[in-house]
Formats: structure tokens, C-alpha cells, sequence
């Protein structure tokens, strides 16, 4: 049998384009099961929106099943909600109480401009992914499984670092709005595996230096890692940094080049 | 790269941002300079000058240790210094080369604060209008810059206090004697206010430290799921022995263990 939360109370964040100033506004929620989902309550609000003529709440969702890096929110001032390990999609009415006042606001990052409510732009990732989250070889037709051997700590390693979705919260959850875990995520991704070591010191230099342009820098408060729905480690940032610093001598030692 | 440059060009810039996968080429600046006008470049040097001022505020503890020995063995360490080398460089040129080093140390750490907070500051330009919720990031974490600020104050004074003198006993009993650094230290700590604050900004520095000492392995990329745990430890003992040390001094002073 599922319960019901009532009367909860959601202060959301309006904002009607871009360059509006926007404010919080609230919104009654009388009664939620508590098997829904926290995107699946504002659906059912913005049900009730639209039946009495008022414009719906804008926010990003997708795949619904935490795997697509498309849904953010700021959940009483915690990026994805106060679940760890959880994407905003997963996180279910049960976490929360009745009564509660829930406050949500956008993910806030000169690099993320407001679209619209809750829906942030989040273009500047793909500019690092752009910069070097590739492998550029010529692939032809898939290779068969296993020809290249890979020892099992190294592919679990680089898949922890894959799990990455992209979401943001990082950066979200940054009081710096730094974007080191998203990057070294992408970066160790690759950086670990040995179809991407021929171009891991070009890739490490060019993602970190796009990063720059967009993002703050890392004090290591470890804000990033708490907020991750896939628990990236702490360690790709170290591991990012180290590379970056052997990029960059090493390809001060690729001589006689004009 | 050239690889890079097709994939880049076929991919249209898209919406308020503004950045290209691919920048165009920059005249290669100076090594140093070129590392230094990153981020994480900026981290690296935060972390080396910081391990420089690690060793100085260690270092510094354990001579004035010798406090506990009395008058003679703590001037005659501070003649030490002055003598360092002696035979091979004039008196105080080895101690200057260390100050200066120490100098640039401190204005690189605080220059890369600097930068990368006004870099931090641009990164979200608007802030966040409801409470946040930390989850992890540390009381020492978050109050870097004001630590930071109150150590570099009090260094300022512990230089003009028992360095050059000039707000050394103001008011007290004594005056500030060049050479006796034993009795300049006694006169200075038997201010109560003076010895509060020393107190007091040595926690500071302890606070500092606690988030430094563990940081700087993160900015540097030493990990190693080996040590890892250790960092933590490191970063506690450390500020632990500095901390507990530094403030033993005026305490000592104004208990009467340490007098003249």
C-alpha cells in the first residue's frame, strides 16, 4: 500500500527567459503518493497548472530512469536532492515528509545560462567534450570483443570514470562552479584505457584548457563528489591534474616540429 | 590535431556559449607562464609554495622549541641562522636567500588565491537565491581566504613585533633589544592581548593547514589508493604538532616556564 505525503509546500523558481530576473513562487501540493517520483510530482503539478490556465513549470527531464544525465534541479540546496548517488529522476516522494516545504531552484553557473524555470543550458560541456572526449582513429567496421586485452582493475576503473552522465550536479554543487569532476571524469574515461593513449596528453591539455574558459577552479571541498548520482570519484580530478602536468612537459619534448 | 580541427569545424556553435572546441593557436608563451595561466596550473603553485611554507612554519616551531632550554641556547640558535653557512657565504646572506624565497612563496600563494578567486567569482556570476545545504565541504574548506587573511595580518605583525621591533612592549616594561631574541619574545607574550592573539592566530593557521596539508595532494594528483587515507591523517597531525606547538610559546610565557 503506498501513503500519501500532504500538504507540501514547493517554492520554485520562475524565470520566464534569459534575461528575466525571475523569483521563487509557491505552489500548494495537497496530496502525493509517495511512490511518485520527484519529476513525476511536478508533472502532476504542472497538470494542475495547465488545468487552471497557468503557464506549466519548464524542466529538464528525460529517460526517467537515471541514465541520461538530462534531469538537474537544486532540491532544498542540494544538487539531484538529498539521496546520494541519485539523479533528481530517481529520487522518490518517500525521501521527503508531510508538510515539508521543498524548495527547488535551477542549477546556477555563469557557463549554465537559464533557458526558462529550472532549465539551464548546459552547451559548455559539450565545448570540453568537443576539445579532446574523443578518440580519433579511424575505427572502420567494431572489432571483435577482447582484441585488445585490457586487465580487469584498469576497464573497471575507466568504466567508473564512463559512468559520467553529464548532468551537471558537479558544478552545481561547486561552491566555486568549477567543472574538474565532469572533465576528469571524461578524461580519465579515456586517459585509462589503451585505445586512448595516443592521444591522452593532447586530449588532457585541450579539455583542461576549454574547462578554463568556462568554469572556476577546484579548492578540492569535495562538494562535487557528494552530489555525483554516479559517485565519480574525487581521485579522476588528482588523476586529471597529474596528467595535465605530464602534457605539458611532455609535449614540450616533441622536438623538431615547426 | 587535425583530426581535432575536421571534427571541430563540423560541429556549429550553438547558444549562449560562446567557446570552440578548438582555440586558435597562441604564440607559445615561457613555459612557467604558459602553466601558470591555467587553473590548474595556478593549483600547482598554490601547492608547491605552499609545501615551502610548510617546511618554513615546521622549521620555525622547532627552533623556537628551543625556548624550553633557556636564554643562551634559544640566541645561540638565532645566531645560527644568521651564521648559516658561514665559511662559504658572508654572515645572514643564506638566511636573506631563504627570506627570499620565503617572499616569493607568499606573494605567489596569495597572487594564485587571488586569481582564482576572482576566477571562482566569475564562474557564477549569479548566486544561488535559496539556502545551500553542504554536504561535505569542510569548515576549514570554506573559510580558506579568511584564514588565509589572518595568518598573512599576523605575520605582518609577528614580523613588526619581534623582527624589526616596532610594536614590540609598546606600553610594556621593556624595549625591543636586537640580538636578545630570547627576552623579545618574553617581553612581547607577557601582553596578554598580545599572547591572545598569537593564540588565536595560530588556530587560524591550524584551521588552514587542516584543508591545505591534504589539498595540496589532490592539486599535485598524488593519489594512490594505497596512502590516500593518510592524507587525511597527514593534514591533522600536521596542524596538530604546528598548532599545538606554536601556542605552547605564550602560554609558557605568561605561566612563567619560559622567563627572564
Amino acid at each position: 500500500m503506498s501513503n500519501h505525503l500532504t500538504n507540501l509546500t514547493l517554492k520554485i523558481w520562475r524565470q520566464s527567459g534569459p534575461n528575466d530576473k525571475g523569483a521563487f513562487e509557491s505552489y500548494p501540493i495537497a496530496s502525493i503518493s509517495d511512490e511518485a517520483s520527484f519529476l513525476e510530482m511536478l508533472d502532476v503539478l504542472n497538470e494542475q497548472l495547465i488545468d487552471q490556465g497557468r503557464e506549466a513549470i519548464v524542466f529538464d527531464h528525460d529517460c526517467r530512469e537515471g541514465i541520461c544525465g538530462t534531469c538537474s534541479l537544486m532540491i532544498d540546496g542540494q544538487a539531484h536532492g538529498p539521496q546520494r548517488g541519485t539523479a533528481t529522476c530517481q529520487l522518490h516522494m518517500r525521501k521527503f515528509q508531510s508538510g515539508q516545504e521543498i524548495v527547488i531552484e535551477p542549477w546556477r553557473a555563469t557557463a549554465f545560462p537559464i533557458i526558462k524555470d529550472l532549465m539551464v543550458d548546459r552547451a559548455a560541456f559539450d565545448r570540453i567534450v568537443e576539445a579532446g572526449g574523443f578518440i580519433t582513429a579511424p575505427t572502420g567496421g567494431a572489432p571483435d570483443a577482447n582484441l585488445i586485452p585490457i586487465a580487469k582493475p584498469v576497464a573497471d576503473a575507466s568504466m567508473d570514470a564512463a559512468e559520467c552522465i553529464g548532468c551537471g550536479a558537479c558544478v552545481a554543487a561547486c561552491p566555486n562552479g568549477a567543472a574538474n569532476l565532469f572533465t576528469s571524469a571524461k578524461v580519465s574515461h579515456l586517459n585509462l584505457l589503451p585505445q586512448g593513449q595516443a592521444e591522452r596528453w593532447s586530449r588532457v591539455e585541450a579539455m583542461v584548457e576549454t574547462m578554463d574558459e568556462h568554469f572556476g577552479s577546484c579548492t578540492n571541498h569535495g562538494e562535487c563528489e557528494a552530489a555525483c548520482p554516479k559517485n565519480i570519484s574525487l581521485d579522476f580530478i588528482a588523476m586529471m591534474n597529474k596528467d595535465y602536468r605530464k602534457a605539458k612537459f611532455k609535449n614540450r619534448k616533441l622536438i623538431a616540429q615547426i | 590535431m587535425k583530426g581535432r580541427l575536421q571534427m571541430a569545424q563540423a560541429i556549429q556553435s550553438r547558444g549562449p556559449v560562446t567557446g570552440t572546441a578548438v582555440a586558435p593557436k597562441r604564440r607559445r608563451r615561457f613555459f612557467l607562464s604558459d602553466l601558470y595561466s591555467t587553473a590548474v596550473g595556478k593549483k600547482y603553485v598554490m601547492a608547491i609554495t605552499g609545501i615551502m611554507l610548510l617546511g618554513f612554519v615546521f622549521a620555525h616551531m622547532v627552533g623556537n622549541l628551543k625556548m624550553y632550554l633557556g636564554a643562551e641556547d634559544f640566541n645561540h640558535y638565532a645566531e645560527f641562522l644568521r651564521e648559516l653557512l658561514v665559511p662559504i657565504l658572508p654572515r645572514t646572506v643564506a638566511l636573506w636567500l631563504l627570506r627570499f624565497g620565503l617572499i616569493a612563496a607568499v606573494l605567489l600563494h596569495i597572487h594564485a588565491a587571488y586569481s582564482l578567486t576572482v576566477m571562482n567569482r566569475k564562474a557564477r556570476s549569479v548566486k544561488y537565491q535559496s539556502a545551500r545545504d553542504y554536504q561535505v565541504a569542510s569548515f576549514a574548506s570554506r573559510t580558506m581566504r579568511a584564514t588565509g587573511l589572518i595568518v598573512a595580518l599576523f605575520v605582518i605583525w609577528h614580523l613588526a613585533d619581534l623582527t624589526w621591533g616596532t610594536v614590540n612592549a609598546v606600553g610594556g616594561d621593556g624595549t625591543f633589544v636586537r640580538g636578545d631574541a630570547y627576552g623579545n619574545v618574553v617581553r612581547s607574550f607577557e601582553r596578554v592581548p598580545v599572547a591572545v592573539f598569537y593564540i588565536l592566530a595560530n588556530i587560524a593557521l591550524g584551521v588552514h593547514l587542516f584543508h591545505g596539508v591534504w589539498s595540496l595532494f589532490q592539486s599535485m594528483g598524488w593519489s594512490n589508493p594505497r596512502f590516500n587515507k593518510w592524507r587525511r591523517y597527514l593534514a591533522i597531525g600536521f596542524a596538530t604538532i604546528i598548532v599545538v606547538g606554536n601556542v605552547s610559546f605564550p602560554i609558557a610565557v605568561l605561566a612563567g616556564i619560559v622567563g627572564e
